[in-house]
């Protein structure tokens, strides 16, 4: 779905930021991406959705070239969804946020309704359409940027730290619409520091350094290797931890749990 | 020990609010523990915290009733201004609370604004370089520093006011793993060095494996409150209250499902406890 052949990139001042990265984003994927500050997390997203061009070596979005296509075509393949949620909106009521692409593409009025109501639905927001986005809490103004994305009806959507500022609940809420939309057949791509929300969620785990991908793997393969984890700075959770320990590839509490009874270490 | 920081039946609510954000808190934190106070947003936890340093209601308005007493001094009549050298305060955001060009000037500006002497600001300044390890960032400028060193300097330049109680506002909501580690051993350093330390985080696991005591706040008060076995072996109440529990005692709930009659623990190293490793 998403193709990254041998992107580099820099934002002119200093070294690059992404150095020669190869990689793919398949159809139906749900991969969490970690990395320390600085490692070119965001920088990777944004080249994956064409907001930054390569400065050599290409992006292809269902094979579209991201240097030569509009960016409101690929709008309609991947969407993007900012850290920061009060960035991304503007309108006085919901109706006009979520809807305001359908409306620049000139969709009549009843079909945006329709759309927006059930994209509503799909992040779990139920509010009246004429509701102000501004007086939302902070995890709904979250679900409506992410609504405002998937009006677009993109097949990939990319994260970037959506669980900054949210509580464990709400954190959880959000991933659970994410899982939603995977099981729809969504690609989700997050971006976070949050393993144990990872370890719970994704399928595939992808970790940055300085501008290179350093590893790529299944979650369960990648966040129950604890000595790379420490070696590359990371905290890793008591489940990954336990899972080490056990020498098994499993990270919720109930397959630990099981896994436990049925070693009779208890 | 004695007690440092005493709260009894505290209510409070800010100016043009009919709703109680803090509602009858009693808490009492002895000189020299590290309590974590855990809860989901809009909780309390952050005000409870403001009238700790005095800034409810003398800086932001606001009606509060009860006794809060930090040290022996009465932080809601005494206000922030009175409670330097009592309380310190360090926020979430390190970006906003970094605002020098020199970390050695960031360090200095709050015992220079005090008014104490050349030799004492560089004790103090050698102090806490010792104590938090910033040898290697003071000739540095903080606007280039990561987020968890700017963090690291912001409890720093609050320690250098010689606080006896420290509270953190969710000290590493912003920061990396990286960052997470500096802040980390910079409070377990600090716990040795007996100061008083409330923290407000929703990071369950770090928090716990350094804490005393845990409280779980709800809807402005607390809900529960003990050392963090005794809070984690509170199951039901735990889920109810949409507190994450450690992993650990995850796993061991659902041993107990299964049957399994054993203790709940909450740090790794307990993990015995559950058949896994060795004491």
């Amino acid at each position: 779905m998403i193709v990254f052949d041998k992107v580099s990139f820099n934002y002119g001042d200093k070294g690059f930021e992404i150095r020669d990265l190869s990689v793919e984003i398949g159809r139906g994927e749900f991969i969490g991406v970690i990395g320390h500050s600085g490692a070119g997390k965001t920088t990777f997203a944004k080249l994956a959705v064409g907001l930054l061009k390569p400065i050599s070596g290409r992006v292809l979005v269902d094979g579209m070239d991201t240097k030569t296509t509009p960016v409101s075509d690929l709008a309609r393949k991947v969407g993007f969804v900012h850290q920061n949620p009060e960035l991304m909106i503007f309108s006085s009521t919901i109706l006009d946020e979520v809807g305001f692409a359908l409306r620049n593409l000139g969709y009549p009025e009843i079909r945006i309704k329709d759309a927006v109501g059930r994209v509503l639905e799909s992040v779990d927001l139920i509010k009246p359409l004429n509701f102000p986005p501004h007086a939302l809490s902070f995890g709904e103004k979250h679900r409506l940027a992410i609504a405002s994305v998937l009006v677009m009806e993109p097949d990939v959507l990319i994260l970037d730290e959506p669980t900054t500022g949210l509580d464990y609940g709400r954190c959880l809420q959000l991933f659970r619409v994410l899982e939603n939309l995977h099981r729809n057949g969504k690609s989700v791509v997050v971006i976070t520091h949050d393993l144990d929300l990872l370890g719970m969620f994704a399928k595939r785990i992808i970790v940055f350094e300085k501008g290179k991908i350093i590893r790529d793997g299944p979650t369960e393969e990648v966040l129950t290797d604890i000595s790379f984890l420490e070696e590359k700075g990371f905290i890793p959770t008591q489940l990954q931890r336990l899972a080490n320990m056990l020498g098994v590839k499993k990270l919720t509490p109930q397959e630990i749990a099981e896994q436990i009874i049925k070693k009779k270490l208890i | 020990m004695g007690p440092s920081v005493v709260v009894r039946n505290l209510s409070a609510k800010y100016i043009g609010s009919d709703t109680w954000t803090v509602r009858a808190v009693d808490l009492q934190v002895n000189k020299g523990e590290m309590v974590v106070i855990m809860g989901p947003s809009g909780c309390g936890k952050t005000t409870l915290f403001r009238i700790l340093a005095g800034l409810v209601p003398s800086l932001i308005p606001g009606t509060v009733e009860g006794e809060v007493t930090v040290e022996g001094v009465d932080v809601v009549r005494a206000g922030y201004k009175q409670l330097v050298g009592v309380v310190g305060l360090v926020y979430q955001n390190p970006e906003m609370q970094v605002i020098t060009r020199s970390v050695i000037e960031e360090l200095a500006m709050g015992p220079e604004n005090l008014g104490l002497s050349q030799e004492e600001i560089q004790k103090r300044i050698d102090w806490v370089t010792h104590v938090l390890n910033l040898y290697d960032l003071l000739d540095k400028d903080p606007q280039s520093l990561s987020g968890g060193e700017k963090q690291l300097i912001a409890i720093a330049s609050v320690l250098t006011i010689k606080p006896k109680v420290l509270l953190l506002d969710e000290p590493t909501s912003m920061l990396d793993h990286r960052g997470t580690r500096l802040v980390l051993e910079a409070i377990n350093q600090l716990k040795k060095e007996g100061l008083t330390i409330l923290v407000a985080e929703h990071r369950v696991e770090w928090a716990v494996e350094a804490a005393d005591r845990v409280a779980v706040m709800g809807r402005g008060t607390i809900l529960l409150e003990g050392k963090p076995e005794e809070v984690f072996s509170r199951v039901e109440d735990i889920q109810r209250y949409g507190v994450r529990p450690p992993g650990i005692a995850e796993v061991a709930y659902e041993l107990r499902k299964k049957g399994i009659d054993i203790p709940i623990p909450v740090k790794l190293e307990d993990s015995w406890k559950l058949g896994v490793g060795s004491k």
